[in-house]
């Protein structure tokens, strides 16, 4: 398997520095992603899933271990890491077009250091934008801006501008979290299709047992923090294309989503202050 | 603030928010009568009360204060010819307000070259922000008018002196609200910046400038607010041509109804300033990610 492996985590913690004092959010941190894999991560409110995410973007960094992304040590965030955020976080004064346009600038307008690409001129970018804002079904929206469409389309516009960069990494911060249940199964249809269609490997944060079954080759399950670590990873071997209709009565399905349920709720049940 | 409509040209006008679905007795006339009278009949009552209890004041006074209708009167003649030169301590009213209205501009467009960018440098880097703050806390509680000795001494003129102060009134509502704007740029923009790997050029026009843009429109609403309230007393002190100086002139004249009308002058001045700003402010107001 160690020729799979892509994104490494070795051994991380991360402690935060609050008034209160030293907070451990995370410990012992140990996974790997292979290329190509759909990964989620499932847990409970405050485990730190969100943390990690942002420790493998590059967000920040670790007080202690090391992440390393095609043998290559995370330094800081890179669009090669493109980031889904939670609340789609689209810049408000511009057109959905031009949010997108700004990642494609910047990765493919200029040379590429990397693979000597040369910079692509202003036709290639305009087109490279609208391919990905034709990939999630926005190609009407373009000139509109993200404060006159649905949060839906708000959501598809961040993936798009996640995938217009040709990511190698796709990370995604609870991203259909806000969305209503109809939306959302609409999505993760299309997140299917996208990744069928584009090999990209994922790393998505969830607190969804059905979304995290359905779209993912391996679930990693965490404790509750703090100090939170990866309690489980379970392999889900159900074959692709998936169909969520199909694999509604599906024993196998079932059985993958029971194992979750029964890490959640029974072993790792949360344990709520009294409100 | 009100919600921010990001584009409130696209939107189709909302039905006058006057007509209430429950009281339209289904007659063709879109406005309902009692619901306009509503609308109207409270401002009108408040203007009303005024002239009241000016009427009041004034027949009590013997006239000393002018009632509202000789003041209509002398208003109406003061208007008919507002831009008259009779030497340069009788000009007409309109050459009044538009002297102070340059000194204003004057004032306020120099603060605002130095204030805005001195509040991005303030609000992006926190040494810069500990090094003024101090300084900034120190100097705003000062009057204004406590400055213009000093912009007479400097400048050896009124006219310049005057500028100073508008200079300094007005600096400071745009460096504060500018650096809190820069301080307030949500972390979720900034880390849109850091994944897409965004020059410090973008960063500066496709994030912080916009991002800013209404912060900074608050601290120009409130320092032309300011400018206007101070030029007024500024003149009074430097005299001139100027709405400050004509109020102080007509004083001098004892020609009360001249001060009223200025007082009103310089309140709908005021009133039209702010309320060109606020729509400005509003344009420019986008919905912002709520995490």
């Amino acid at each position: 398997m160690s020729s799979l492996k892509y994104i490494e985590i070795q051994n991380v913690a991360q402690t935060f520095k609050t008034k209160k004092g030293l907070f451990p959010a995370l410990r012992d941190i140990n996974l790997t992603v292979a290329k190509g894999e759909f990964v989620a991560l499932i847990g409970h409110s405050g485990c730190g899933k969100s943390t990690l995410l942002n420790l493998i973007a590059g967000l920040t960094t670790p007080t202690e271990g090391a992440l390393l992304c095609a043998n290559r040590e995370i330094a800081g965030p890179g669009p090669e890491r493109a980031v889904v955020f939670q609340n789609h976080s689209l810049l408000p004064w511009l057109t959905c077009f031009e949010n997108v346009y700004l990642g494609v600038e910047r990765v493919f307008g200029a040379a590429s250091k990397s693979t000597g690409a040369p910079s692509e001129n202003k036709a290639q970018l305009t087109e490279r934008t609208n391919a990905a804002l034709a990939l999630v079904g926005l190609t009407a929206a373009a000139q509109k801006r993200p404060g006159e469409i649905s949060g839906g389309m708000k959501q598809r516009v961040g993936i798009a501008r996640a995938l217009a960069m040709e990511p190698k990494v796709l990370l995604m911060d609870e991203p259909f979290g806000a969305l209503d249940a109809l939306t959302r199964a609409k999505l993760q249809d299309e997140l299917l299709e996208i990744v069928a269609k584009t090999h990209a490997t994922v790393v998505m944060v969830t607190h969804d047992v059905d979304e995290a079954v359905l779209l993912s080759d391996k679930i990693v399950m965490m404790t509750n923090g703090p100090a939170a670590t990866i309690g489980e990873v379970l392999a889900v071997d159900l074959p692709r294309p998936r169909n969520r209709v199909a694999l509604a009565d599906d024993p196998a399905y079932l059985g993958y989503r029971k194992a979750v349920i029964d890490f959640l709720y029974t072993r790792q049940a949360h344990v709520e202050k009294a409100a | 603030m009100k919600a921010s409509e990001p584009t409130p040209s696209v939107r189709a006008e909302p039905v006058d928010a006057a007509v209430s679905p429950s009281t339209s007795s289904g007659r063709t006339g879109s406005y309902d009568p009692r619901a306009l009278l509503l609308a109207v009949l409270p401002p009108v009552m408040g203007l009303g009360l005024l002239i009241g209890i000016w009427a009041i004041v004034s027949i009590s006074t013997a006239s000393s204060i002018p009632s509202p209708l000789e003041t209509w009167k002398e208003a109406v003649a003061l208007f008919s010819d507002p831009f008259y030169r009779k030497g340069p301590n009788d000009q007409g009213v309109g050459w009044n307000v538009l002297m102070s209205l340059e000194r204003v501009a004057v004032g306020f467009g120099l603060a605002a070259a130095v204030g805005i960018p001195a509040g991005f440098a303030i609000g992006r880097f926190a040494f810069l922000g500990r090094m003024f703050n101090p300084l900034i806390s120190l100097l705003r509680p000062v009057s204004p008018l406590a400055w213009l000795p000093i912009g007479l001494l400097v400048f050896k003129g009124a006219n310049p002196a005057a500028i100073w102060t508008i200079f300094i009134c007005s600096i400071w509502p745009m460096v504060i609200n500018t650096a809190v704007g820069v301080q307030r740029v949500p972390q979720d923009y900034m880390n849109v910046a850091r994944v897409l790997n965004l020059s410090e050029w973008k960063i500066v026009t496709k994030i912080l400038f916009p991002a800013v843009l209404p912060y900074m429109l608050t601290g120009v609403r409130l320092a032309v607010g300011t400018a206007w309230l101070v030029i007024v007393a500024a003149e009074m002190l430097t005299g001139g041509v100027g709405i400050g100086f004509w109020v102080w002139d007509e004083w001098n004249n004892l020609n009360v109804k001249h001060i009223i009308i200025a007082i009103f002058v310089i309140g709908i001045v005021g009133l039209i300033l702010e309320y060109a700003l606020v729509k400005v402010a509003t344009a420019f107001t986008f919905e912002e990610v709520k995490s």
